[in-house]
């Protein structure tokens, strides 16, 4: 299996054979039996700090003539990791002016005794054309792939919705030990194992395009432009009550190589945000500066650490100084940061929001907030919009009611709108910006069927531009919003308590599509192109797992189920190659386009109807021969069954008589004396 | 089509079986009665006192004369079905579960769970004409079934005995030796442990359902797979329309074993599939708890349900229910809901 391979060929430090965790401390001084003790002991005060000193793990040997020491020692530690930590906060240690610890993993003085001493120059290897990454867009039906995990199988299908059915691209047992996703561009397919993860792609076949060597890997995470992979691993400490130990590396995804890697304890990395898987929340590293990759960073503790890809250090050495900085994002596009920070002083220093541009790191726009409870920062996909969330309490300090702050990042000097539901004090369930689009859907309220707010940036008023609202739809049964990707069209989903509710809502017209409903769905994701949604019950839930797949206005076109089902990943798409006037182009000349696609439609469509024909007449013919055969073995038996039944000929399928039979029973006799006056008429 | 409710049990239902007129429905349930109902409006006729445990199923004569059934008190009885006198009881060393009556009434086949010790069996008793003859005594034994067996049916000409259960296996035996003639693969065959068999008219074939979340129809005499039916639950009943290309099909988790409780109220569905092209035609819902009981009426016009919550549903058939046509061509497949 590939697992295999990757144990085989690559360097893997040789975890198995318990030399990891020794280190060798050189430069010591060369003391007598007396002095042995002392240093003994100054040693483990020094390095029991840094880790556990294994039971009789500190061995410093001595000159059998002279019974001297001479001048090292060795130090097992219980974990590699600890092993390494102590070496790298020992190594320069000047125990005094002339003893200046020189410090070594036990391993690398094998690994630095194996280089040979002729160079030999490298063996140049002859040039195999690669794989072309990019065939799945070359589909001639303009079809979407979609990846799912179900079972133990991974599996790659096309989406065609002419003919109602997933088409199998290309499927593998244990293809992943975890799970899997697709990198932002739809490049390659990732998959996360015990060792470190592999990228694959290609055509139909998926080969394999990189590994990525990270033990005990658990977490990954792609730069929006592809180039890089950072991976994520936790350590448990061999002292219960230190910390996690944290590794995260940056991977270049082409070659493999290790650009960056970080070390560190979780506390290290666990400031700030939600705490998710491995008590951290991921991704650690946030990309900015849109598809090029430019830029990453990292909160920290009154810090945001920003590192630049040119070099993978930090902008101009230093991280950027915000005192209690709680939270931070950047612009999908521009290499802006917006970030956070709460009242402090009970008051005395009000919250604030800032802009920062980087690599300058000036504030480009700010804004002091007056009693805020919390705060929640929405950018809309093209870094136009950016809208926060203020959530703030009244002055008796028993309810809280939201604000908005509209920023508007493309207009000149970043004009702040500030804005209110019409009922300040409703509860906000969710936040959606129109992707591409200058619209933003609001879901709020506080009973059990909250209403829908839908508003537009780009409302004018005395030639500025205005928030304004286009619609509140009242009463709905939704607590999650899914815009398109291509916006204009939205799917209002209620989740979790409403079961599955869907209604397919066009925002350009302001009106219901249709609606529909997929039981107890977890998952709800449209296709990179907006014309397909994709729903799934996921394995959080024991019966009806599986995927339906709908038109972007609500036709449900088929419905696949698939037990333990983990994962439904639709395969993104690199951004279109038309200019914006092209697409315009074909915008307007859509009829001259539709009417070649129309006829193909057609095409499939008879032959669908006759392949269908046919397979149903087969069916009936397949049934009728086996109807044929058991009649014949009936009536074989016949004779059989009458003796059994003693002689009652009683096969025929003969009616029942019915006959009405009129009954009369005698109820009851009685004899009644009745007083019978002459005298009336 | 209407549903009539019949609430007469007070515990969950476990089987029911029309008799061959079409005119008596008959019930049994956990509650220790079953019961007999007039098949046309639902109105209840009457109750067979006497168990002391569960009633797991039971079968009647073909001129609705005894009623034959199986209980977890570890009897087998026999009532008279006009009175619903106890005529006689077969007495056993653990719980019985399935009865079925052969062709001509004269023999029975009763199975036993395991129990203290005891493996689980199909045994064939004799039913005699008249009560003064009648013993307890087993004219076959079969055993060798580690798995609990949950029908034991003749099949056809009463030359054979069909077993399926709890180990998914469906077996078929020689009646009048005990010896085992056939097995189901294990490749086509269930995955988990078959709840339901229900026969056609005329014993050729058979259908059984699973908790696996699917029903097979299988050949009664070859045990060949002929058809099978996915569905999105475990199986807890199965049968086949005596006139048409139907099959019925009903289930959900029993609610001991679901992790969280299903908030669709009266969702739980009898599922219809075209007998040949195994598509759903449509569903019925109604029950409150997954459905452990289904039965169509002889004269497949209507047909009834049981399930978890007590109530026997009854449906008569709209009229469109006749004109489903699915060998002519329709639109691309959706599904029509038919309630």
């Amino acid at each position: 299996s590939d697992d295999e391979d990757l144990l085989q060929n690559e360097d893997i430090p040789e975890l198995e054979m318990g030399f990891a965790n020794i280190i060798v401390v050189d430069n010591l001084p060369v003391v007598p039996p007396e002095k042995y003790e002392k240093l003994e002991n100054v040693l483990r005060k020094i390095y029991g700090q840094l880790g556990v000193i294994r039971e009789g793990g500190l061995w410093m040997p001595t000159d059998p003539e002279t019974k001297k020491t001479q001048g090292y020692c060795f130090i097992e530690f219980n974990t590699p990791q600890e092993a390494e930590f102590a070496m790298e906060k020992t190594r320069g240690y000047k125990l005094d002016k002339s003893h200046i610890f020189a410090v070594n993993m036990f391993d690398d003085f094998e690994k630095y005794m194996k280089v040979p001493d002729e160079w030999a120059p490298a063996e140049i290897k002859p040039y195999t054309p690669g794989e072309n990454l990019l065939k799945w867009l070359t589909d001639d039906k303009a079809r979407d792939q979609f990846v799912i995990r179900a079972g133990t199988f991974t599996e790659v299908y096309w989406n065609d919705a002419r003919r109602a059915m997933p088409e199998l691209v290309y499927q593998k047992q244990y293809w992943t030990d975890s799970y899997i996703q697709w990198s932002p561009l739809g490049t390659h397919l990732a998959t996360v194992h015990r060792q470190g993860a592999q990228v694959w792609g290609g055509d139909d076949k998926f080969v394999r395009l990189m590994r990525f060597l990270h033990p005990q890997l658990k977490l990954i995470d792609f730069s929006p432009g592809e180039k890089y992979l950072i991976t994520y691993s936790s350590h448990e400490p061999s002292n219960p009550i230190d910390t996690h130990r944290v590794v995260l590396n940056i991977f270049d995804v082409r070659t493999g190589k290790v650009m960056r890697e970080f070390k560190g304890s979780a506390d290290d990395f666990t400031t700030g945000g939600n705490m998710g898987v491995s008590g951290v929340s991921w991704p650690i590293f946030r990309w900015g500066g849109g598809r090029d990759d430019k830029y990453f960073a990292r909160l920290g503790k009154n810090v945001i650490s920003v590192y630049d890809t040119e070099t993978f250090a930090l902008i101009d050495k230093k991280s950027l100084k915000v005192e209690n900085v709680v939270d931070f994002s950047w612009s999908p596009t521009d290499p802006i940061i917006s970030l956070f920070v709460p009242e402090l002083g009970g008051g005395n220093q009000p919250a604030r929001m800032s802009l920062v541009q980087i690599p300058g790191k000036e504030e480009i726009r700010q804004k002091n907030l007056f009693s805020v409870s919390d705060c929640k920062m929405y950018w809309q996909n093209n870094g136009e919009y950016l809208a926060v969330q203020v959530d703030r309490y009244t002055k008796t300090k028993k309810s809280i009611y939201t604000g908005f702050e509209l920023f508007r990042i493309k207009e000149r000097d970043i004009p702040i709108e500030v804005f209110e539901l019409d009922n300040k004090n409703d509860k906000i369930i969710a936040f959606a910006w129109e992707p591409k689009g200058h619209r933003f859907a609001v879901i709020h309220g506080d009973g059990p069927k909250p209403d829908i707010s839908f508003y537009t940036m780009k409302a004018v008023n005395n030639n500025v531009s205005r928030v304004s609202k286009l619609t509140t739809l009242k009463g709905k049964q939704a607590n999650a919003l899914f815009w398109s990707p291509a916006g204009r069209f939205i799917v209002l989903a209620g989740m979790r308590g409403f079961n599955g509710q869907l209604e397919f809502f066009n925002v350009d017209e302001l009106e219901t599509m249709a609606t529909g409903e997929h039981f107890m769905a977890t998952d709800i994701m449209w296709d990179p192109t907006g014309r397909y949604l994709a729903t799934a019950v996921t394995s959080v839930h024991e019966m009806e797992n599986g995927f339906q797949i709908w038109s972007f206005n609500g036709k449900q076109i088929y419905k696949v189920l698939k037990d333990q089902f983990y994962q439904f990943q639709w395969r993104p798409r690199p951004p279109s190659l038309l200019t914006p006037e092209k697409e315009e182009d074909i915008s307007k000349n859509l009829k001259r386009y539709s009417k070649k696609y129309e006829q193909e439609d057609q095409d499939v469509h008879h032959l669908l109807d006759e392949e269908e024909r046919k397979r149903r007449t087969r069916l009936q013919e397949v049934w009728e021969a086996w109807v044929a055969k058991w009649k014949q073995l009936h009536e074989d038996e016949g004779a059989f069954r009458m003796q059994l039944r003693g002689g009652e000929d009683s096969d025929k399928e003969e009616e029942a008589e019915y006959k009405e039979i009129e009954a009369e029973e005698l109820v009851d006799v009685t004899e009644e004396t009745v007083a019978f006056d002459l005298d009336q008429e | 089509m209407r549903p009539i409710l019949m609430k007469g049990h007070e515990r969950p239902l476990t089987f029911l079986k029309y008799n061959r007129d079409g005119d008596l429905l008959f019930s049994c349930a956990k509650d220790h009665t079953p019961t007999v109902w007039y098949a046309d409006n639902g109105d209840r006729l009457g109750t067979y006192r006497g168990h002391n445990g569960a009633v797991w199923s039971c079968d009647v004569s073909r001129h609705s004369t005894r009623l034959i059934t199986g209980s977890a008190d570890q009897t087998a009885k026999l009532w008279d079905v006009k009175t619903g006198k106890e005529l006689f009881t077969f007495r056993f060393d653990a719980p019985a579960r399935s009865v079925d009556l052969a062709i001509g009434d004269h023999l029975a086949v009763i199975t036993t769970d395991s129990f203290m010790g005891n493996m689980p069996t199909a045994q064939v008793k004799r039913i005699a004409e008249d009560l003064q003859e009648q013993t307890e005594e087993s004219a076959l034994v079969i055993s060798g079934i580690t798995g609990r067996i949950n029908r034991a049916v003749w099949g056809p000409g009463n030359r054979t005995i069909i077993t399926a259960g709890e180990d998914a296996t469906i077996r078929i035996w020689d009646s009048e030796t005990g010896k085992l003639l056939k097995e189901s693969d294990k490749e086509v065959g269930h995955q988990k442990a078959i709840s339901s068999l229900s026969k056609s008219l005329d014993w050729s074939h058979f259908l059984t359902g699973s908790l696996d979340k699917s029903a097979k129809l299988w050949d009664a005499r070859t045990l060949t797979l002929i058809k099978t039916y996915v569905t999105e639950r475990p199986v807890n009943a199965v049968d086949i329309s005596p006139t048409l290309d139907h099959v019925v099909i009903g289930g959900g988790q029993d609610a001991m074993n679901v992790t969280m409780t299903d908030r669709r109220a009266g969702k739980f569905e009898a599922k219809f599939f075209h007998k040949i092209l195994e598509e759903e035609i449509g569903g019925v819902k109604g029950h409150f708890g997954p459905i452990n009981a289904l039965a169509f009426n002889p004269d497949g016009r209507s047909f009834s349900s049981g399930g978890e919550d007590g109530y026997v549903r009854l449906h008569h058939f709209d009229p469109e229910y006749f004109n489903i046509k699915m060998l002519q061509l329709r639109d691309l497949p959706s599904t029509p809901e038919r309630t």
